[in-house]
């Protein structure tokens, strides 16, 4: 066997929290520095100043990974949220430098953690196409090569003159992917690029990925919460688990640990301090719960059970107007359904959302629910992707059928029959 | 692809790293793009686009020349008080523009250097290079209003290039500093501005330093970087008696440059954790 392509060896991520990042003004710095000599010349009071030290302020975000890709390998990066993969690509990209081990790479190398990186809204389709394609590492002599392929694959050709601010979003993202597809590396790494569009872009996109994995024998990393796209696309897997890898293999095989392993139910995360919270400077995910109305004696949500989902939040802002959009996803990635709160006016402190999903509503099946904050209804701030993960059993009553209801929702709708004539005339 | 070398190890950066310009040489296509998108965003959606670089110099250049010639009756030295201070003018809106824009710049790419790889430096050397268009349409300015007030051509008007660095390399220097700065410490947009705006009082743009300082401050007042680049602005315009004071020029030439040369270091240190403090 040749040498892989990629080796990843004893990799880790270490990320400073706490007092460490609270420096993000000079005034901080020099007040903990003006501390830390006060605190040399007054030994005695040193153990009860050392509050600060108590929060944890180190987060391994990879710890020992270790894997090889050979050439032409298309390797799905699966794991839940938090498991380190955005911090693995963000490392071969070279994003990032890694805290210890080393990444060896042969070949070309781009890299695609988002659609239209650097597009710029006052530029025109023409000029974004040739500044995207810099940015993702093209030279000038290759856009203009194949410049006409990619207004073809976008469809925007009437309106390559026009600001990109003035497009649809449908054309945004195509116009940003049709640059994205025409990258020729040896090793291409994808983030998941295909949560954006509608299904028969996703579609378009998955085609043409594959074309480029079959062709001349290109190396893909792949990281997607859409295990249906994983298994379409990749030939081989690797599971992240809290910063380390646990399995690595056939596509399949990994996919199915995967998938056995998240259908344990998990119905609340909580954040007890800002600090560790995920989230932004202004808005932090506090707690997520789904909380089932369960009658007196049952054990668990069934289909017919009436859901509550609650999430706390923090919020860090002068005054801003919130929203909450929760997707709820089936377990291969699929979105079952989106929906949205009214906008509320927070400020600093701690708000709480609650959505009541109805019972008869859904099948049975394992779901995760995703939660956007959306600022003035329009700009998302944060996506907190598959935060909690719940199953509901069957429950049936006088129904002789006994296979599995077909269908992502299983709805219990109003019917009505009528007896239009007791007897034929 | 011409970034990517085809082999290549990542590890935890150690130490003093090389200024590795023949990676900054491989990208100069993407900052040639991005200086030339500066360019373009600038003068959209403004009314008067372009004018804004003939304005800008023009409207000072007047209000300059009305307070301290005519009404302060500063000296001139017998030059034209417009062509005095237009000359000058130049190189400080250059040095001024180049060194708030770069300084703000990696934090208006926040979103890019937590997407892509390419090496930081080029952000702040585009939002320099991308005021250059503005500095070559004033330049043009000052040489049609030079026979207007009866100002000949001398031949070191051709150094006037070489001077355009001279101005150049400060606002580099100080770009590179406060870009780098900036990503950790916001408490640079607040010092940048006031440098901006104390700097025109302190810099001789409005009058000449040789007649209003008293000579033992003359070391002390040539630590400014812009006060070389200006002095040889005039030099280049307006001939032999606007000389500059050489010994203060070198000096605040090394200076610049140990200042560039540390900046460069500390960018390099920094870099790499750029996209997890942004």
């Amino acid at each position: 066997m040749n040498a892989p392509v990629i080796s990843v060896k004893n990799l880790g991520k270490c990320y400073r929290l706490g007092s460490s990042t609270g420096h993000d003004t000079l005034r901080d710095h020099l007040t903990h520095t003006a501390r830390s000599i006060a605190r040399l010349f007054s030994r005695s009071s040193s153990a009860s100043t050392n509050v600060e030290d108590n929060t944890p302020t180190e987060y391994w975000a990879l710890k020992e990974v270790a894997f090889d890709v050979q050439q032409g390998d298309v390797v799905g990066i699966i794991g839940r949220n938090g498991a380190g993969k955005s911090t693995l690509l963000k490392i071969l990209s070279q994003i990032t430098d890694p805290t210890e081990g080393e990444v060896q790479m042969r070949g070309r190398v781009a890299s695609l953690l988002e659609v239209g990186t650097g597009f710029h809204p006052e530029l025109s389709g023409r000029e974004n196409i040739f500044l995207n394609g810099a940015i993702l590492g093209m030279t000038q002599r290759e856009i203009k090569r194949k410049f006409d392929e990619i207004v073809e694959f976008a469809e925007v050709e009437k309106f390559l003159d026009t600001p990109v601010k003035h497009y649809s979003s449908g054309m945004y993202v195509r116009l940003a992917f049709a640059v994205a597809a025409h990258l020729e590396p040896e090793i291409l790494i994808v983030d998941e690029v295909l949560a954006v569009g509608d299904a028969q872009f996703q579609k378009k996109c998955i085609g043409k990925m594959q074309d480029v994995a079959r062709s001349d024998g290109r190396t893909i990393l792949f990281v997607s919460h859409n295990m249906t796209a994983v298994k379409t696309l990749c030939t081989q897997a690797v599971l992240l688990e809290k910063g380390r890898v646990t399995h690595a293999g056939s596509v399949n095989e990994v996919v199915n640990t995967y998938l056995h392993k998240s259908s344990a139910n998990e119905l609340e995360r909580n954040f007890d301090l800002w600090e560790n919270a995920p989230g932004t400077l202004q808005v932090r995910l506090k707690s997520l719960k789904v909380i089932p109305e369960l009658k007196n004696g049952m054990l668990q949500a069934t289909v017919r059970t009436p859901i509550r989902i609650e999430c706390e939040l923090w919020t860090h802002f002068t005054e801003a107007n919130l929203n909450l959009s929760m997707f709820l996803n089936d377990i291969g990635g699929e979105c079952i359904f989106n929906t949205s709160s009214t906008a509320h006016a927070v400020s600093n402190g701690i708000c709480k959302f609650t959505c009541f999903i109805p019972g008869d509503l859904l099948n049975d099946a394992i779901y995760t629910i995703s939660v956007l904050v959306v600022r003035d209804r329009s700009v998302p701030l944060y996506n907190f992707k598959d935060a909690v993960t719940f199953e509901l059993l069957d429950e049936r009553k006088n129904k002789a059928w006994h296979g599995k209801w077909p269908g992502a929702v299983r709805p219990h709708l109003d019917w009505k029959f009528e007896q239009q004539c007791s007897t034929h005339p | 692809m011409s970034h990517t070398n085809t082999e290549r190890v990542l590890r935890p950066s150690k130490g003093l790293m090389s200024l590795n310009l023949g990676e900054l040489w491989r990208f100069r296509e993407l900052l040639g793009l991005l200086a030339w998108r500066d360019i373009l965003i600038r003068y959209k959606q403004t009314y008067l686009g372009v004018a804004w670089a003939v304005l800008q110099p023009v409207l000072t250049m007047v209000i300059f020349s009305v307070i301290f010639g005519r009404l302060a009756k500063f000296e001139s030295w017998g030059a034209p008080y417009a062509i005095l201070t237009l000359a000058a003018l130049l190189p400080w809106q250059f040095f001024a523009n180049a060194l708030s824009e770069s300084s703000n710049s990696l934090v208006a790419s926040a979103r890019l250097i937590s997407k892509v790889y390419f090496p930081r430096l080029i952000i702040p050397i585009s939002a320099v290079l991308s005021g250059v268009l503005d500095a070559l349409i004033a330049t043009s300015i000052l040489l049609i209003l030079m026979p207007f007030y009866g100002v000949a051509f001398h031949p070191q008007l051709l150094l006037l290039p070489l001077f355009f660095l001279v101005a150049f390399l400060p606002a580099f220097a100080a770009g590179v500093w406060f870009s780098a700065l900036n990503v950790k410490y916001r408490d640079v947009r607040y010092i940048v501005p006031f440098i901006v705006r104390i700097g025109l009082y302190v810099t001789p743009v409005g009058f000449l330093w040789q007649t209003l300082l008293p000579e033992k401050w003359r070391l002390l007042f040539h630590l400014n970087p812009l006060v070389g680049a200006i002095d040889g602005f005039r030099w280049c315009v307006l001939g032999e008696k606007f000389t500059p004071w050489w010994p203060g020029f070198y000096m605040s030439i090394g200076i610049t440059l140990s200042v560039l040369f540390t900046g460069l270091i500390y960018f390099r240190q920094v870099e790499k954790t750029f996209a997890d403090v942004i």
